[in-house]
């Protein structure tokens, strides 16, 4: 079926100043995701999946501009010894970058590798966005797949001994990023992933993972806070059997964020938990939009999204739980909360059930409201001033998100930076 | 019924509830067939067809110009096809949507002037349209005082109106309940007033579709401070094959009146899919209260999905006033295809729209369906509580939407959907909205049985009962209570209900 011209142009218009790179063996798949693009087109405010969420600033040609924040907070993840990987605006900065030479991991660049003829990377990447796109087009992931200038290829064969930080940094007002990673795990291989900054005024990630049989995956990222920024991520996850896939987001402020998750469920009793937990004040939209396929016996699924909202933020959650025909024994779980601090903020959710197999245990909830003025008053009576009561209910409000990270320092590190938030609004 | 006597059960669910649900969609009671002469309108959807359909109920000009300004709307609009249901393309050209018994000619001036082949038909479905003080059939009903067990009954038979029982000691009343081609001609300035005024002429496709062609369906006007001697219900039977029926329901309760109202619907096998497309619009004053309550038996199709009726229907009430407040009580158990949402909006202060469903599907069914509650007064409240169930090959989905507006404030939701799967050849899908955009409201969404009353657990264990015992006994009471809101007439079919519990089941 032929776009809507409105779609087309705006599509046109969008790829126009952009330039794919050719050669070596990321060009087939760059092009079929171009193909992709083209037929489905880039989304519009009238799509459904975008219902809440207005795509414009995501797709116009050129990024809106962001200013750029002073970081006055120590650096996320300081305590924990890991391997940087250092992006500036989308480049790679090598001085600020530690060696890349890491034992039970081989860690390469994308825009290295792309002029080779043959790379472990071929057989994913752009293949797992690909199995995305149905039954819901993902067009900035396509986008993403096609235009990528760089990106890093994660070979997980071991248990490294470290976390492995990409570290996004964000230096030009106008900077238009588009970065793509792979990350492949071994059998027995576990690996943890650290992401945090802003990286751009506008940045589109994609990352695809792919995790085998009794793989293990933690991934943790912090999206950078106070800022103009806008970003359209995706993560595409295929679990293997008895593999574990675990992600959380922190989301500070930044004026459009829209996290896309797929995750795939192949091999019987594998674990998929997502996770994010999100604080907005004044011109803040924030969208996690979740999609979880069980198409194998035994997988345990966990989606838990708390939003705390203020001055007017928007936090959408747009999760979804589908169970295809066979994928019996499966235990699928789905919360969506919201904590709305003022009058003014707003929470809109359409958490989705799709089920096939009768022998499931599916549960989904989803809640909005103010603050407990019951617990607010039990806390008063003890003695505790107002704002510290208000802080520390917000604080029990979002544990149990925070909580869906395994690493205690991390968690810890994570809660610093929600306590920072309140403090700063205090 | 062969594939559910066969299907594997689950473990934890009760065999009862297959029982029941085998019941309700085994051999389908009312698939025969009136022998009667009927005269149909020439088939296919042109403008000189709306104007027949409006001639045929000797209209005036401005529902005639109401009517072809819907048809001109409908021939720019698409067909919806975001709901969870497939079925062939609809060929609207090859549909009648005019088909009238012979008889019905004239319109006969009491009861006794209606065909009698008419009267045996409502007879055998259970519905005589004689004005007794009895309900012939319903169990237990002779031990009821007379006058709480009085229905007033509006008959449709295709696209007219048979007849309306109790018409004169309603009138004394002062309500007015007739068909509403004759509120039409009789009643101009309330139909006027409030026709589109709730679901607008361009609001979906099939309602657009509906505004053009509604051929008949029933009129209630219950004035300020009358509560309404007796329930109110209307009977749908289409018999006319290859056509079309699409009913216009239109209800008033001026300010502190109450009514309850119940519909039913059937129709003989077909081999072929036939449409029906509704409207039923409801008006809520000041403190009013109007309880409509379906069961909705539409011919399933067979058991291998061949036949059957594709309902689509559109349904709102609208509180108007101050603690109005509106309960749809609604159990699915027919249609091939469903595509319903009987909504509420609460615009009074105060006001509240409650939304109770039991959709079962079975063979090859499919049921899009669920509820809208648009919250724009202060302290408004809602409820929905949805039990899908589905079993053989059926799809059977949850739809809603909780909208919260900016003002209103204090408001409360709370939804609870819960979905039965007999076998593993069936789905069943959740698919709710929601939209909060002021803080000082409640909205909460569950779909898990666990999440029962505390305090009610609390009682039952504190009286020794083991945990799933008393989450058993309050799910199951809690279930009854959905089905005891149905009025008395539909006490028979929904007792067959009862016996579903909700052990096993997926949110």
């Amino acid at each position: 079926m032929a776009l809507p011209q409105r779609k087309q142009s705006a599509t046109e218009a969008r790829l126009a100043g952009l330039v794919l790179p050719a050669g070596g063996w990321s060009e087939p798949p760059r092009r079929e995701a171009l193909d992709r693009l083209a037929a489905m087109g880039l989304p519009d405010r009238r799509d459904e999946y975008w219902r809440f969420t207005r795509p414009d600033t995501l797709v116009q040609p050129e990024a809106p501009s962001a200013r750029l924040m002073a970081d006055d907070e120590a650096p996320l993840f300081g305590q924990t010894e890991r391997l940087r990987i250092v992006f500036v605006d989308g480049v790679f900065d090598a001085a600020a970058s530690d060696d890349l030479a890491l034992e039970g991991v081989s860690i390469e660049r994308l825009a290295e590798t792309a002029g080779k003829d043959i790379h472990w990377a071929r057989d994913l990447y752009g293949v797992l966005e690909a199995r995305g796109q149905t039954p819901v087009q993902r067009p900035f992931a396509a986008l993403n797949t096609a235009f990528a200038s760089d990106g890093v290829l994660i070979h997980v064969t071991g248990r490294p001994s470290k976390p492995i930080n990409l570290v996004y940094v964000h230096e030009s007002e106008t900077s238009d990023v588009i970065l793509h990673h792979v990350v492949k795990v071994d059998a027995g291989g576990e690996a943890t992933i650290l992401e945090n900054g802003p990286a751009a005024a506008r940045f589109n990630k994609c990352m695809e993972v792919d995790i085998a049989d009794t793989g293990k995956l933690h991934l943790v990222r912090a999206q950078g806070r106070d800022h103009d920024r806008r970003a359209a991520t995706h993560v595409f996850a295929r679990l293997g059997a008895e593999s574990v896939f675990k992600s959380f987001t922190l989301s500070v402020n930044g004026v459009l964020t829209r996290n896309e998750v797929v995750v795939e469920l192949t091999g019987d009793d594998a674990i998929a938990h997502v996770a994010g937990a999100c604080v907005g004040d004044g011109d803040f939209h924030h969208d996690d939009t979740v999609f979880v396929t069980h198409d194998a016996v035994g997988c345990e699924s966990r989606q838990v999204f708390k939003k705390v909202l203020r001055n007017g933020a928007v936090g959408v959650f747009q999760g979804k739980i589908l169970v295809k025909p066979g994928a019996q024994k499966t235990d699928g779980y789905q919360i969506s909360q919201s904590l709305l601090l003022d009058e003014d903020s707003q929470f809109l959710a359409k958490p989705e059930l799709e089920i096939y197999a009768d022998d499931v245990a599916c549960s989904h909830g989803s809640t909005s409201g103010a603050i407990d003025e019951t617990a607010l008053f039990y806390l008063r009576s003890r003695g505790v001033p107002h704002t510290e009561a208000t802080n520390l209910l917000t604080l029990a409000f979002l544990a149990e998100a925070v909580a869906e990270i395994e690493d205690a320092d991390l968690a810890a590190d994570i809660v610093a930076r929600l306590e920072g938030w309140l403090a700063r609004r205090s | 019924m062969a594939a559910l006597d066969q299907t594997q059960v689950k473990e934890g669910v009760d065999q009862e509830t297959v029982d029941a649900v085998r019941e309700v969609g085994g051999a389908y009671k009312y698939g025969w067939n009136t022998e009667i002469e009927t005269d149909y309108a020439p088939k296919g959807l042109t403008e000189d067809i709306v104007r027949l359909i409006s001639s045929k109920n000797e209209e005036p000009q401005w529902m005639t110009d109401w009517r072809l300004e819907a048809y001109a709307r409908w021939l720019t609009k698409e067909e919806p096809k975001w709901a969870m249901v497939d079925y062939p393309e609809i060929d609207f050209q090859d549909q009648y949507y005019y088909a009238r018994p012979k008889s019905m000619a004239e319109k006969p001036k009491s009861l006794d002037e209606v065909d009698p082949k008419l009267l045996a038909t409502y007879e055998k479905l259970g519905i005589p349209l004689k004005e007794q003080m009895i309900l012939a059939g319903v169990e237990g009903a002779e031990s009821l005082p007379a006058e709480g067990r009085k229905v007033a009954v509006d008959a449709v038979f295709d696209s007219v109106s048979v007849g309306t029982t109790f018409q004169a000691e309603l009138k004394k009343a002062g309500v007015i309940f007739c068909s509403i081609s004759e509120a039409i001609r009789e009643h101009p300035e309330l139909v006027r007033k409030y026709l589109g005024s709730v679901v607008p002429v361009s609001d979906n496709f099939y309602a657009t579709l509906n505004s053009a062609v509604f051929s008949d369906g029933s009129f209630v006007y219950v004035p300020p401070g009358v509560r309404c001697p007796m329930e109110l219900s209307t009977y749908f039977r289409i018999n006319a094959e290859n056509t079309g029926q699409f009913e216009r329901t239109l209800i008033i309760a001026d300010k502190g009146s109450y009514v309850s109202y119940l519909e039913g619907c059937t129709a003989p096998k077909r081999d072929k899919a036939q449409l029906h497309a509704a409207v039923v619009e409801i008006i809520v004053e000041e403190d009013a209260e109007v309880k409509y309550s379906t069961v909705q038996n539409w011919y399933p199709g067979d058991e291998n999905g061949k036949g059957g009726i594709y309902n689509f229907v559109t349904k709102r009430a609208d509180c108007r006033g101050d603690r109005a407040k509106v309960m749809w009580t609604q159990v699915e158990t027919g249609s091939a295809v469903t595509w319903k949402y009987p909504s509420c909006i609460l615009r009074g202060d105060d006001s509240q729209g409650e939304f109770y469903s039991i959709a079962i599907a079975n063979n090859y069914q499919q049921a899009d369906t669920g509820t809208k509650m648009i919250h724009l007064g202060k302290n408004t409240k809602s409820r929905i509580v949805s039990k899908g169930i589905s079993a053989g090959h059926a799809q059977n989905t949850y739809r809603g939407l909780v909208s919260m507006h900016p003002k209103a404030k204090n408001s409360r939701n709370y939804t609870q959907c819960d979905s039965l799967l007999i076998g593993d050849q069936c789905g069943a899908h959740t698919v709710p909205y929601i939209e909060v955009k002021n803080n000082s409201s409640r909205v909460e969404h569950e779909a898990t049985t666990s999440k029962v009353d505390e305090d009610q657990l609390f009682y039952c264990r504190s009286r020794g009962m083991d945990e799933e015992e008393a989450v058993a006994l309050v799910v199951n009471g809690f279930c009854k209570d959905v089905l005891q809101a149905l009025p008395m007439e539909f006490a028979m079919e929904a007792q067959q209900l009862v016996a579903i519990s909700l052990e096993g089941s997926v949110g």
